[in-house]
């Protein structure tokens, strides 16, 4: 395959090891979604099969938080493919970029994720942008996924309220949110969003309130120029 | 945990993948669009955090994760790393929970 002689490219080790650097990171984040995975319920089995065969962690998250909570399949799975979504979007991009056979295309799509596409974006030329995106999906799915066995393991064996687990999830999305809240626009959708999920809790079904959020993205409609940051985004 | 909703979410999150990958080509998408796209993750995840700190099914309730995520966001804004985050979030919950 390609990666081997791109491994042995010095011009490129830098990219490599961000990648692997950027996996192992992602996999303690797989060892949180195994814990919370079999905390709301799921087997082992479920959990792993999540992660290997979804792929994509904020809608691994939503739908283990809203079964986890009570909330029935399609509520789940509502909030879940509203996330799974953006993923659409980066398709568009990684599409233009990697070439090569359908079924070596078709390995590209399942790793098209935040992290393989942020690494690719950023870097220069095009054989770097190829190589970020490989090595940092691959890794990030090989840590990934050992860090959710390992989690439903750990999972199974501690009493998650004992250990203040169900809190986890929450701090988890604070991390994952913050650097969205740099822009104005960002700030806004996430408190409306906030705002919409409150305000549903006591009259909707579990899962509904975090469908609905979403609506939240339509103050992404007016164009930028009207929208001023105070400072600009980094 | 049902299988239905395994399968069906792997199902659903490739297509997502693909649609990007294969169906759009080289085709852009008009701009208001791949904003409000853009902004999913800030709108909905910001209601996960809502959610999973303030409910319990369908009730608001106050209770020790308030203050497990309360300072898991101020580690967050202090620039912790994600593990530092996770066990001040679940240490400070425990801790709460046990002493109430």
């Amino acid at each position: 395959m390609r990666s081997h002689a791109l491994l042995r490219d010095a011009t490129l080790r830098p990219v490599v090891t961000a990648s692997v650097t950027l996996g192992a990171a992602v996999g303690v984040f797989g060892i949180s979604f195994g814990v919370g995975a079999v905390s709301a319920g799921a087997t082992v089995l479920q959990a792993c099969a999540m992660s290997l065969l979804v792929f994509t962690g904020a809608s691994q998250f939503s739908a283990v938080s809203v079964i986890g909570a009570g909330g029935t399949t399609a509520s789940a799975l509502g909030g879940a493919m509203v996330l799974a979504a953006r993923n659409g979007v980066y398709g568009l991009t990684m599409g233009r970029r990697i070439e090569g056979p359908v079924g070596r295309r078709l390995v590209a799509a399942q790793l098209t994720i935040d992290e393989s596409t942020a690494m690719s974006v950023a870097q220069d030329d095009v054989a770097a942008q190829r190589a970020a995106f490989w090595i940092t999906g691959l890794s990030v799915y090989v840590f990934w996924n050992i860090g959710t066995l390992l989690g439903a393991l750990l999972g199974n064996a501690i009493d998650p309220m004992t250990f203040g687990l169900d809190a986890a999830f929450p701090a988890g999305f604070v991390f994952m949110v913050w650097p969205l809240l740099r822009t104005r626009r960002g700030r806004i959708a996430a408190a409306l969003g906030s705002l919409i999920c409150l305000a549903l809790v006591p009259f909707t079904p579990v899962g509904v309130p975090i469908l609905c959020s979403a609506l939240a993205v339509l103050v992404g409609l007016p164009a930028d120029d009207s929208w001023p940051d105070r400072r600009p985004a980094t | 945990m049902t299988w239905t909703l395994v399968v069906m979410l792997a199902a659903g999150a490739y297509a997502c993948k693909a649609v990007g990958f294969f169906v759009l080509g080289r085709r852009a998408l008009p701009p208001a669009l791949e904003r409000c796209l853009a902004l999913i993750p800030a709108a909905v995840v910001s209601a996960l955090v809502m959610k999973d700190t303030f409910s319990t099914g369908q009730d608001l309730v106050i209770d020790a994760r308030v203050a497990g995520v309360a300072a898991a966001t101020i580690a967050v804004w202090k620039r912790a790393p994600f593990v530092a985050v996770i066990v001040i979030a679940a240490g400070v919950t425990a801790g709460v929970r046990a002493f109430s």
